[in-house]
């Protein structure tokens, strides 16, 4: 309970006439912060007279590539922290079960990757996909049931429980799937590289990036455009009084979790398929990675999430190629160069 | 028993009460807040919740909302005990919260603000206008982000919020809270267009002026009681009375 300071109302003259408020009052500038938004172009413009155009267009391509497929995982995982104040460090496992389910589709419809059909090879892809995302969603259904929802609002055995269960789920791909790495084979169509003057752009890359940039729409739509979006922001500003205006936030906080599962899934798969080949620990592996996105994004912001995924791919894919010893900690560099100059993260719910 | 000789809770029993709190206790915490709070409101009225500072004002209304759980006693409103059911479910039974903080949604507009709380569907346009028409800096505003305005403005737009759709009571909390005599001025308008509507409302305030001629009845709180209950009629027209309980209470904890 926090005492206000005690003052004693003094009578107060109430003027007579009501005022004109319209008329002085200046309209208040649109605040739109687009500082964080334009690091993305300056960063790469920055690299540009170091490397020669092509490998510029190739490095380029492959970091946004890279970035969409990081945001495409980590999106889920900001709402998650935002409405809830939920650290969810089995966010990975998604990424993992995402993979892994895709094989059940893609492995016995080999024939369908192969043909020399694009129809085919999107039709098996995309049935991989959805199968991913549904296991994924549903498993994030359950994971919220059975093992967030015992400790809300209990940091640190969010985080033990969660890091506990991305392990058992480890050990279930482990046991189903063998504990071999799998090969999870790129569609023919997608096979190869385009050329662009000089430059080699891998097919796959820009799937990755169109795809990073449908979800990205998606999102940002549904957070602006529908009542079910627009609560989510309310209820990552304010979940109380979302509450207090007649929303279960509960439910709407499990319907997110889920969704953000299954976009982990849908990560998930892209990543295999960009690696080409899996591991049951490929989405521990990367969970540091999504950490530090969404913490340079400011927590809870998809916004910030998508352009922190974008920074940290072509900072790593720049640094990879001009200075390979620096790339191993571009990213640690990048995450304290962005949290110096905005301590809570581009976009920060909290700052304002 | 700090004032024994101000527990006259009973004076004024209310006809009709749409919200009766009985014996409600409420512990944040360790702290015991509210020590056995009994309050009635009148149904139709605007009734006014008096008491200094830590007095317990906030917490009830927190309580009634569900945002605090009461530990004891019964919340009764419009004929059940609200007491143990969840804040949506609170809000769904038709009580609207304009909580101290104004609470705005402030990446949201004003629009969306108005629209989230409007849960039946899309906004009444006749009833944003007769809303405009005593706030108008909410039409002014309406495709801005709410956490552009300034303090009186967010204020219009938490109780737009809470009035966008005919509620049967609305709690709100200290509104005139640091803002400008100018807004204070079109609140009270605003309230005043509202009890027309017979609209029950509960309004928390320090602002003794702001709510002498606005209130029905009034309650005085002091040290997680209700320590008076009686006509905000008797209380204006009384100064001892006002002296005992507000200038008392006030005095005895500086």
């Amino acid at each position: 309970m926090t005492r206000k300071p005690t003052t004693v109302t003094a009578p107060l003259p109430l003027p007579q006439a009501a005022p004109a408020m319209q008329a002085e009052t200046p309209l208040p500038a649109a605040r739109r912060d687009i500082a964080p938004l334009l690091l993305v172009p300056l960063l790469m413009l920055a690299v540009l007279p170091f490397v020669s155009f092509p490998t510029w267009i190739t490095l380029t391509v492959a970091g946004l590539a890279m970035g969409m497929m990081i945001f495409i995982m980590a999106s889920g995982l900001t709402l998650v922290f935002g409405l809830m104040n939920v650290l969810n460090f089995g966010h990975g496992a998604f990424v993992s079960v995402g993979a892994f389910s895709a094989t059940l589709v893609l492995l016995p419809m080999r024939d369908w990757l192969e043909a020399d059909s694009l129809a085919a090879n999107l039709g098996a892809l995309g049935l991989a996909v959805l199968l991913a995302m549904a296991v994924t969603g549903l498993l994030g259904w359950v994971f919220e049931r059975v093992l967030i929802m015992p400790v809300y609002g209990q940091h640190l055995k969010q985080i033990l429980i969660t890091m506990g269960g991305m392990i058992v789920s480890e050990q279930l791909i482990n046991v189903i799937w063998g504990a071999e790495q799998l090969p999870l084979p790129l569609p023919a169509a997608l096979h190869g590289a385009l050329f662009l003057g000089d430059a080699a752009i891998e097919k796959y890359r820009l799937v990755a990036v169109v795809v990073g940039l449908v979800v990205f729409a998606a999102m940002f739509l549904t957070l602006n455009r529908t009542r079910i979006g627009l609560l989510i922001r309310a209820g990552v500003e304010n979940g109380d009084m979302v509450e207090a205006l007649g929303y279960r936030i509960r439910r709407l906080f499990v319907a997110v979790f889920a969704a953000g599962s299954a976009l982990a899934g849908l990560g998930g798969v892209m990543w295999g398929l960009y690696k080409e080949t899996l591991t049951a620990s490929m989405g521990a592996d990367i969970t540091v990675m999504i950490f530090i996105v969404i913490i340079i994004g400011g927590l809870g912001s998809v916004g910030g999430c998508f352009i922190g995924a974008l920074l940290m791919a072509l900072a790593g894919n720049y640094a990879g190629f001009l200075a390979p010893k620096v790339a191993l900690v571009s990213n640690i560099i990048l995450m304290i160069a962005i949290l110096l100059w905005r301590p809570a993260g581009l976009y920060s719910k909290s700052r304002s | 028993m700090a004032h024994p000789n101000l527990r006259d809770v009973n004076a004024a029993p209310a006809a009709d009460p749409i919200l009766t709190l009985s014996g409600v206790h409420t512990h944040i915490g360790q702290y015991h807040i509210l020590q056995g709070v009994d309050m009635a409101v009148p149904r139709g009225g605007l009734a006014v919740l008096l008491g200094r500072n830590g007095a317990g004002k906030t917490t009830t209304l927190r309580t009634i909302m569900g945002l605090w759980k009461a530990s004891r006693g019964s919340i009764v409103f419009d004929g059940r005990d609200i007491s143990k059911m969840t804040t949506p479910d609170i809000a769904r039974a038709g009580i609207a919260y304009v909580p101290e903080s104004m609470a705005v949604f402030s990446e949201l507009t004003v629009r969306e603000n108005l629209y989230l709380a409007a849960r039946s569907g899309p906004l009444d346009a006749a009833r944003v206008d007769w809303i405009c028409g005593f706030f108008p800096a909410l039409k002014r505003f309406w495709n801005y982000p709410a956490g552009n305005l300034s303090g009186g403005q967010k204020q219009m737009v938490a109780i737009a919020r809470a009035i966008v759709e005919p509620r049967q009571l609305l709690l709100v909390d200290e509104p005139t809270k640091g803002l400008a005599p100018a807004i204070v001025q079109s609140l009270m308008a605003a309230f005043r267009e509202l009890k027309d509507t017979r609209t029950t409302i509960l309004l928390v305030e320090q602002n003794f002026n702001f709510v002498r001629s606005l209130g029905d009845s009034v309650s005085v709180m002091d040290d997680g009681r209700v320590v008076h209950a009686g006509l905000m009629h008797d209380l204006a027209g009384d100064a001892a009375l006002q002296q005992r309980l507000l200038g008392l209470s006030l005095d005895s904890h500086q």
